[in-house]
């Protein structure tokens, strides 16, 4: 091993591997002083060269179809300059990076960041080895520095060459003066072209492994339930009632240690463990359990919007320019209580109605599941989970062991949607190998998971407005009403939106509930958007504005808006006027960075039926380093949000959600997709990062619903929109 | 008890439960994993296998029901990954997170033999059973296409 030197505080790691070839590890600050303090004894590597040239490339985000597996090496690669046939992927190694001082500084996975907010020292780790090979070459060919160039896997010096993987050892002992910048935009090679996931083929062959698939010798299989009717604890259970059915092995009950379970937070709950996971279901069906119900026994989103409605009927609480990104444009010279006077005395006012969202269910194909192997000496968990580095943690903190001894193993997931960061499955499976001394793997019904996600909460909004002698609005007040345990996701996309209205006040009002609620793929955005959207073609309208003309109008001067917007109304064909029964609508909705447009075309049949004839995307994301992947995740994302826009919607009833699989929780499927998508990247590029994964999904229900109203002229505020009468 | 069941063209004793659903008895006795449970009642189709030409939800397919028949799983679908519809579905870069696409190109092998060259429209009959949460539809559309015209060469 070979000990490196600190070159400044964003240091290197490098060793000869076992095959001779050349492993880099880009440490990150914290690790940096770890090591000066005599802690950096570990080798933390994001890329293996072997000698025969082939790079393996660490990911420390999870794979769930966005491309994570693809885009990390890609950025690792186009520093190092290697061509990409050679790049191998390797999963991270969850222990490595927590027993190293968080060694990739993150695991998690969401917020469309493994791009945008990870680049620069994902690139690094790659503009780090290109150096090192440089000066390796240099100085065993006894030439200068300058005069070597290091060009897809090959090292040049006048009639002298040879590939990385020749240099990849005396790489390892080189020291660099001084760390290399990163590429700018424009001098990229492979960022910006369109390169294929490298795990699109194991997803044609059944060779892709989740954690459904892993087998464990001896394992054994458990079917869960937690209470359902949320925060509801186990009161008891007959485990003798089915010991006698085939298969059964035990019973386990699951302790929740907290008053109130938040997030990964351990359930109340009671398992059976058979020797098939069917049997361990049917066992767990028919077993007598007795639930004290807690708080939300009585509750039901009839309840609850009857409760929303109340509070939007009177004032809410003063929202201001604060936190980060919510209100930045409700201007604080602004006297925000003489709005309400202004709309008053205008003789030009418009009045919402309510619009209203309901809760939606992430419904990952794969439900959740885990396998747990908890020995006396070492724990092993494959897990749907979108922060790997997290959950071992986790995991070692319930058993009470020493995080070294536990290996948390990434494999493929199932699907994430934000539901990956609020599972408590892991620790489940390793509550139940305990108890049984047996590998475990737990697999929730999908009734189960429909019953115990971190849903998507609902939220009401509604506005009122004055408009000034151009039709434009003067005045402004809107009121939301979201559920307290994350006021964002109410104000995201209403609090920052991007029309400047002279004079605003936006009001936010709570409900409360027990049902868990946590991130759904652009989280606040894919329910605000589809208010704060139809609430703009509503001023447009009652000002004489074309609603494509007056979102122009009211971004002037927003570069990134304009671009869209621009493209939009340059490309998409726009116009409100076409026949009876169809209707084109437009939405824009900046999330993750990202401003995205959506074009909808819609028919409306004599009988009300919607059918979304087109979507076209005008997505601006600043850089873009996968165009291909770009348009797959703009795709999926608005179907994501097409379907709950036309079908979602959970119904809650006696404190449970009583939809609770895809009988009556009814998707999207091919034949409701729309015949056409459109994906135009239009992209600021010399400007910053957006993501990429969320944010094509908030535009497509306003769009639609806005088209709606064009074809048929008739508002509909709220979805499922096929519920709608029209 | 024990059962012979005849996946992807082999004969497997098996020791099940004749009730026990098809889908467990590929995933947890012939420990082929390619095949996925997505909710248990036949609606999702991540669990699609192909029984005698059909393609069928093994998650509500009792065992008995499939003995002396021929099914066929992801992994009997080519040797190397290469049918037309696995060579497509690559091509236009199918899969997202992968999990519905074992279903997805079964429902679409079944299609294509018994329809060489189908229309969007039966396209959309054939694949109403397969629910994809990552939204790939219009590129199964697409794929099924192209593997169509694949599978004349």
């Amino acid at each position: 091993m070979n000990d490196m030197h600190v070159t400044r505080r964003n240091f290197l790691k490098i060793t000869t591997t076992a095959a001779g070839g050349l492993m880099i590890g880009f440490s990150l600050p914290r690790l940096a002083e770890a090591a000066a303090e005599g802690g950096g004894g570990e080798i933390n590597a994001w890329l293996t060269i072997s000698p025969d040239n082939i790079v393996s490339i660490v990911t420390p985000q999870t794979e769930m179809g966005q491309g994570a597996f693809t885009a990390v090496p890609m950025m690792v690669a186009e520093e190092l300059d290697i061509p990409w046939e050679n790049v191998r992927h390797v999963a991270a190694d969850a222990n490595r990076h927590v027993n190293n001082n968080n060694l990739y500084t993150t695991t998690s996975t969401g917020g469309s960041t493994t791009v945008s907010r990870r680049h620069p020292y994902i690139m690094q780790a790659g503009a780090s080895a290109r150096e090192r090979l440089r000066k390796a070459a240099a100085d065993r060919w006894g030439v200068a520095l300058e005069t070597v160039v290091a060009k897809q896997g090959m090292l040049t010096s006048g009639d002298k060459s040879g590939t990385y993987g020749d240099f990849a050892a005396d790489a390892a002992a080189v020291t660099l003066e001084q760390e290399p910048a990163i590429k700018a935009y424009g001098d990229w090679w492979l960022l910006g072209k369109d390169v294929k996931r490298l795990d699109v083929p194991t997803k044609t062959n059944g060779t892709a492994v989740y954690p459904i698939d892993v087998t464990v010798p001896g394992m054994v299989y458990a079917a869960v339930q937690s209470c359902p009717v949320p925060e509801g604890r186990l009161v008891s259970f007959d485990f003798e009632a089915i010991k006698a059915m085939p298969g059964v092995i035990a019973a386990v009950e699951m302790k929740q240690t907290k008053d109130v379970a938040a997030f990964t937070d351990m359930r109340s709950g009671v398992a059976v463990v058979a020797e098939s996971w069917y049997q361990a279901k049917n066992a767990l069906a028919v077993m007598p359990v007795v639930w004290d119900n807690g708080r939300g026994a009585t509750m039901s989103y009839e309840s609850q919007t009857a409760e929303a409605m109340s509070l939007i009927s009177k004032p809410g609480t003063l929202v201001l320019n604060q936190d980060g990104n919510i209100g930045k444009n409700l201007d604080t010279g602004v006297n925000h209580d003489a709005v309400p006077g202004l709309i008053e005395a205008s003789s030009k006012v418009v009045t919402g109605e309510v619009y209203s969202r309901p809760y939606e269910t992430h419904s990952t194909m794969m439900p959740p599941c885990a396998v747990a192997d908890v020995k006396d000496d070492r724990v092993d968990v494959w897990t749907f989970t979108q922060d790997i580095g997290r959950s071992l943690n986790e995991v070692a903190d319930q058993l009470g062991r020493d995080a070294k001894n536990v290996f948390l193993h990434q494999t493929q997931l199932g699907g994430g949607f934000g539901g990956g960061f609020n599972m408590f499955v892991h620790r489940q499976a390793v509550a139940i190998s305990a108890a049984i001394g047996k590998p475990v793997k737990v697999i929730y019904s999908r009734e189960e998971d429909f019953a115990q996600d971190a849903q998507r909460p609902p939220v009401w909004g509604t506005y009122k407005a004055a408009l000034g002698d151009d039709g434009l609005p003067v005045a402004l007040v809107t009121h939301f009403v979201g559920e307290e345990k994350m006021p964002a996701f109410s104000q995201r996309g209403v609090a920052n939106m991007p029309y400047l209205v002279p004079n605003r006040r936006h009001e936010y009002s709570a409900v409360q509930s027990h049902i868990p609620i946590g991130y759904h793929r652009a989280p606040g955005a894919n329910s605000t958007g589809f208010i704060v959207e139809q609430m703009v073609d509503e001023l447009a309208q009652a000002g004489g504005w074309d609603p494509l003309e007056w979102r122009i109008k009211m971004t002037e001067g927003n570069e990134p808006w304009q671009r869209v917007l621009l493209a939009m109304k340059e490309k998409s064909g726009w116009t409100t006027d076409l026949g009876r029964g169809e209707g084109m609508g437009c939405a824009v909705v900046e999330s993750h960075g990202t401003i995205a447009g959506c074009v909808a075309n819609v028919t409306i049949s004599r009988r009300g039926q919607i059918y979304v004839d087109r979507l076209q995307f005008f997505i601006n994301s600043g850089f873009v380093i996968n165009p291909l992947n770009a348009r797959e995740q703009a795709e999926s994302s608005a179907i994501w949000e097409l379907s709950h826009a036309l079908y979602g919607g959970l119904d809650v009833r006696d404190g449970r959600v009583v939809n609770t699989n895809f009988d009556s929780y009814a998707m999207l499927r091919i034949a409701d997709t729309p015949p056409q998508i459109d994906v135009h990247l239009e992209m600021s590029q010399d400007k910053w990062w957006g993501g990429l994964g969320e944010p094509a999904g908030p535009p497509t229900p306003p769009a639609v619903a806005n088209a709606i109203f064009y074809a048929t002229g008739t508002r509909v505020r709220t979805t499922p929109l096929s519920k709608a009468s029209l | 008890m024990a059962i012979t069941l005849n996946i992807n063209g082999r004969d497997m004793a098996i020791d099940a439960d004749p009730q026990m659903p098809l889908l467990w008895a590929i995933r947890e006795k012939a420990g082929l994993t390619g095949t996925k449970f997505g909710c248990g009642i036949a609606q999702c189709g991540s669990c699609t296998v192909i029984i005698d030409g059909n393609a069928v939800r093994s998650c509500n397919t009792p065992v008995a029901a499939a003995v002396g028949k021929a099914i066929r799983t992801i992994e009997g679908v080519s040797e190397n990954n290469d049918h037309p519809v696995q060579i497509a579905w690559q091509d236009l870069t199918v899969p997202q997170c992968g999990y519905c696409q074992s279903g997805q190109i079964m429902s679409a092998v079944a299609l294509l033999e018994r329809t060489p060259k189908p229309s969007d429209n039966e396209i959309d009959k054939a694949m109403a059973g397969n629910i994809c949460r990552c939204g790939t539809y219009p590129r199964i559309r697409a794929a099924i296409h192209k593997a169509a015209e694949l599978g004349k060469a």
